[in-house]
């Protein structure tokens, strides 16, 4: 059910869209009000959404240091995995975000008689990881060429080295295959993988239908079905620019694409794709290791909380102190 | 907000990079292509909407057909015109100026088609 | 209570149906009750513990105190327990952006999954770090996300229930806080603050265990966790300074509670308590008495370990304070800390926050090099492996190694203090100045990467054994590779706590390798002035070369 209940709610929205786009102002809904809807709601939930964590304050300094850190002069400091300084968190940010660094020490760990533990390297994960995200910017940027007029120099290079192997008409990117390919993977190893599988919930298995959907629906409509690309970048420029309207023949499977992508867009905020926005705010890798050089301020430390004291102290134990000839301060 | 310095000028360029085709150069939506049709010729070898989407795919079969399964150079249209099954031969007989009509559009939806790798317009091959 | 032979439990963690070993539930988890039986939880905190913690911090230990059973099923919880928890949880949320971000963030993409010592232990899929995380997120789904409060189970969101409060009390105590699976994830989602939030969360309603709160209150009240009073803390290390006389010939004078000393020196209680702590306390007095220290231990601040950190930040704070008052009323330049992986996350990442600014003292300086560490300008605490790396680098030890030629040493990098301070090269240097014959445990058990000794967060109490050798099976599994390639005998430290449980783990799973401390293995090796020929170390044991009959 896990599974299924996501399937059936893709195969909905795309039952739904194939419906609309077919009765009178419904291609308009789709193409028009609805893109803008959707865009309003992924920019403002997103933003909401940063705004709200950032309401909460990082009370202590609590980075985790993944390797030496910054000590006597002599000792070699690792300046990426345990920063102590801005320049550091940058670096580590940076690698953080481009190349998974994280998941890129991933392991996996065996169980064998004895008993004896085997850690292997495990890269796929993070591969897979890589080329999926990747592909997708890479995907999003050459869209750019819907929205834009001239279009941008970047964008044809992207197009350019992306069809590079010259494979069919209209050329094949290779971003598309790999997207595909990427998307399959952390899908099967989400119902291949026993312990993967028993942690993943609907709200896991329902983003990838969703994207998948979109790349299916993108890759028929380029490849297979064939649109008038002319009319949909006359909306598309249209909606970049304020002056949408639909116009010529469009074809269905372009609504249902658009469609797909709005649902993206609009559930995006509310759910874990939110890591986005939240890896930047992760308190164990933003932050510098520099707790013992610089005091962190706590907003709500809360001054009333004071040890027990030592005049206490020293009043149950005086006596035995005295016998014990240690000093006190009252006599 | 804890943190303000840093994550409200964040979002700011988040906001900006993602509404960047909105006020960088977009462009005006009204100004369209506009492939310059051929003088004395009202049909094209499919309809026109046909031709609109899948002319890629044409030309491609037309290649295959020929060069890989022996088909023969000559076809007619869905009135009897007599055409030859051919870009340089076919197509550009009528539509005759590469860059007015197939550029046009190509340029306006970014596609570049690898066509003139190798085949020549009629003029340059004259 | 007895538990399973380790050769038993070697084939059982090993074949047993579990997650590990490939065999999957049919239940989904959120179906899969916790049970309690004899073995797998910790005992509730004595009722008049409980008081006593709960008259000082009221604002954070709730629930009525009371004698409670985890087996039965009424905890005796306080009215609207539920709201309770909610409420704390709310208020978290807004204190803590750690935790908004880790329930937000994670994407479940299972790359912690077998990096914890427990689950690679026990097989449970509860102890797979993103499922422990789980339990509590599914509340938060439910009570603080749109889609939870409109999905609710669609959207993987969960009723606050007694059920749900049980897991809670399960698993969040089967985990050590290590933080080992924070260094794998993506988002650097660590459970060690999710374990905090939800210990917290229990606390508030009077669910607890022992095992951390006599300590806390054994500390709060006498100054340490054993509950040690000030004239037997100064006894029992003038006992470690007759059997220092006894192996060097050196008599030992230590001060207590000395104002005007320029350096207090804190360190786990254990230290002065049990063994093998107490050789390394050993070690520090010879140290200190080496380099001609101006130091003094106080009675009162004699506890370097903080339970409050397995408890709430506000417990953990108001023990973490004695140490500025203690240094403050002694009127000392900076503080030295001794060998331990908990009181130095503390120390490292919350001292300063929440009991500073230290103002009072002055940037440290080794008085005997008169190297400054910038590193603890602030805090003005430094760890006694810095100091004594300090020592050696500027040739002011007089050390002879061979004395620790009878150790075969492999060294553990605890977890506090590899994945919350960074300090792994500082004893590495100290060992290699120390001992011949040092080698590595494989790579993926060391350094950041290193595993817990699975009994830390105040997991260390006898009731749950098998869950602890389970636990510290990963860290047994890579000293038993090294003692196999190596003839390893001795597993070095830089914590009381890994002194303690290291040594039941040794016992259970590798009977012939020692737990030492670093300042152990330093005091064996230290020559010092007028000292007799040592025939043994520190712990009696004989040294190589001086074996009956050959000597």
């Amino acid at each position: 059910m896990r599974i299924l209940n996501p399937l059936i709610a893709v195969l909905a929205l795309v039952a739904v869209a194939l419906m609309a786009a077919q009765v009178p102002g419904g291609q308009g809904l789709i193409g028009v009000v609805l893109p803008y809807l959707a865009f309003a709601i992924f920019l403002g939930g997103f933003a909401h959404r940063v705004k709200t964590w950032a309401k909460s304050p990082v009370p202590f300094r609590i980075p985790t240091t993944c390797g030496q850190a910054n000590s006597l002069p002599w000792i070699k400091q690792n300046k990426l995995d345990c920063p102590s300084t801005k320049a550091g968190v940058i670096g580590r940010m940076l690698l953080e975000v481009f190349l998974f660094r994280s998941l890129f020490r991933n392991t996996r760990a065996e169980m064998h008689d004895g008993p004896k533990l085997v850690y292997g390297s495990s890269k796929s994960l993070w591969l897979f990881g890589l080329l999926f995200h990747y592909t997708f910017l890479v995907i999003v940027l050459r869209h750019l060429r819907l929205f834009m007029d001239p279009i941008p120099a970047f964008v044809g290079a992207l197009e350019f080295g992306d069809g590079f192997m010259q494979i069919g008409v209209p050329v094949l990117y290779m971003t598309d295959a790999i997207f595909v390919g990427a998307i399959t993977f952390l899908f099967l190893r989400r119902v291949v993988l026993p312990n993967i599988r028993y942690i993943s919930l609907p709200a896991d298995y329902f983003p990838l239908f969703l994207i998948l959907g979109i790349a299916i629906t993108g890759i028929l409509m380029r490849y297979v079905l064939r649109v008038d690309i002319v009319s949909i970048k006359q909306l598309t420029h249209g909606l970049a620019t304020f002056s949408p309207h639909v116009v010529g023949e469009i074809g269905s499977i372009f609504f249902v694409h658009v469609f797909l992508v709005c649902a993206l867009m609009i559930y995006f905020p509310f759910s874990k794709l939110m890591h986005a926005g939240g890896v930047f705010m992760s308190p164990t890798r933003n932050m510098m290791n520099n707790s013992r050089m610089v005091r962190h301020i706590n907003p709500w430390n809360d001054p009333n909380i004071k040890p027990h004291s030592y005049e206490h102290y020293e009043d149950e134990f005086r006596e035995f102190m005295k016998e014990a000839g240690l000093p006190v301060d009252k006599e | 907000m804890y943190g303000k310095g840093r994550i409200i000028p964040a979002l700011i360029i988040f906001i900006g990079l993602m509404t960047a085709p909105m006020w960088y150069g977009s462009g005006d939506a009204s100004k369209l292509p506009n492939p310059e049709k051929p003088k004395g010729y009202t049909e094209c070898v499919e309809d026109t909407q046909y031709m609109r989407t899948s002319h890629m795919k044409v030309l491609n079969d037309w290649r295959d057909d020929i060069l890989r399964e022996g088909g023969a150079r000559v076809a007619t249209t869905a009135n009897g015109t007599e055409y030859v099954r051919s870009l340089q031969n076919g197509c550009m007989k009528c539509h005759n100026n590469r860059e007015k009509f197939c550029g046009e559009c190509h340029k306006y939806a970014s596609v570049n088609p690898y066509c003139w790798d190798c085949h020549l317009q009629p003029k340059e091959a004259m | 209570m007895a538990i399973l032979k380790a050769d038993k439990l070697g084939v059982n963690v090993a074949k047993a149906p579990s997650m590990l070993t490939g065999a999957i539930p049919k239940k989904a988890w959120c179906d899969t009750p916790a049970i309690f039986k004899p073995g797998n939880y910790a005992y509730p905190a004595k009722k008049e513990i409980h008081e006593y913690h709960q008259k000082n911090l009221p604002q954070a230990i709730g629930g009525v105190p009371r004698d409670w059973d985890p087996e039965k099923d009424d905890w005796l919880l306080p009215d609207g327990w539920e709201q309770i928890i909610l409420q704390g949880l709310k208020e978290r949320l807004d204190k803590f952006r750690s935790l908004k971000i880790f329930m937000d963030c994670c994407v479940r993409c299972g790359a912690c999954a077998d990096k914890c010592h427990f689950f690679l232990g026990t097989g449970d899929p509860k102890n797979m770090p993103v499922l422990r995380a789980e339990l509590m997120r599914s509340v938060y789904r439910n009570d603080f996300t749109l889609g939870g409060k409109i999905l609710r189970k669609l959207a993987g969101g969960r009723p606050m229930t007694f059920g749900v409060l049980k897991e809670w009390f399960m698993y969040y105590y089967q985990c050590t806080e290590c933080r080992r699976c924070s260094v794998y994830c993506p988002y650097g989602i660590d459970t060690a603050e999710v374990t905090m939030m939800g210990r917290e969360l229990l606390h508030l309603v009077g669910v607890n265990i022992n095992w951390i709160l006599e300590p806390a209150a054994n500390s709060n009240r006498t100054g340490n966790h054993m509950g040690l009073q000030p004239h037997t803390l100064k006894e029992n290390v003038e006992y470690l300074c007759d059997d220092i006389e006894e192996v060097t010939g050196i008599r030992i004078n230590p001060t207590f509670n000395r104002k005007g000393a320029e350096i207090l020196f804190i360190t786990p209680s254990a230290d002065v308590f049990a063994e093998p702590g107490i050789y390394t306390a050993m070690g520090y007095l010879l140290l200190f008495e080496h380099i001609g220290l101006d130091y003094t231990w106080s009675t009162y601040a004699s506890e370097g370990g903080n339970f409050g950190l397995f408890t709430n930040n506000e417990l953990m704070k108001k023990l973490n304070a004695k140490m500025y008052a203690e240094a403050k009323r002694l009127g000392v330049k900076w503080i030295l800390g001794g060998e331990c992986g908990h009181m130095w996350r503390v120390l490292h990442q919350y001292m300063d926050t929440m009991n500073g600014p230290a103002d009072f003292l002055e940037v440290p300086t080794s008085p005997i090099t008169g190297t400054r560490f910038d590193n603890a300008a602030s805090t003005k605490m430094v760890h006694i492996s810095e100091f004594t790396a300090d020592l050696i680098k500027n040739g002011k030890l007089n050390l002879d190694k061979s004395r620790n030629d009878h150790r075969k040493v492999t060294w553990h990098d605890s977890c506090n203090t590899a994945r919350g301070m960074g300090l792994l090269d500082e004893p590495r240097y100290v060992l290699n100045s120390v001992v011949n014959d040092f080698h590595e445990m494989p790579e993926n058990t060391i350094r950041e990467q290193t595993f817990c000794c699975g009994s830390g967060t105040g997991l260390n109490t006898d009731e749950i054994m098998e869950l602890r050798m389970r636990g510290g099976l990963p860290r047994a599994n890579a000293v038993k590779h090294v003692r196999d390639k190596y003839d390893v005998n001795t597993l070095a430290c830089v914590c009381a706590i890994d002194r303690a449980t290291l040594t039941s783990l040794m016992n259970y799973w590798n009977p012939d390798v020692q737990v030492a401390g670093l300042s152990e293995l330093v005091g064996n090796a230290l020559v010092m002035e007028g000292e007799k020929e040592r025939e043994t170390g520190l712990r009696f044991e004989e040294l190589a070369g001086k074996e009956e009959g050959e000597g």
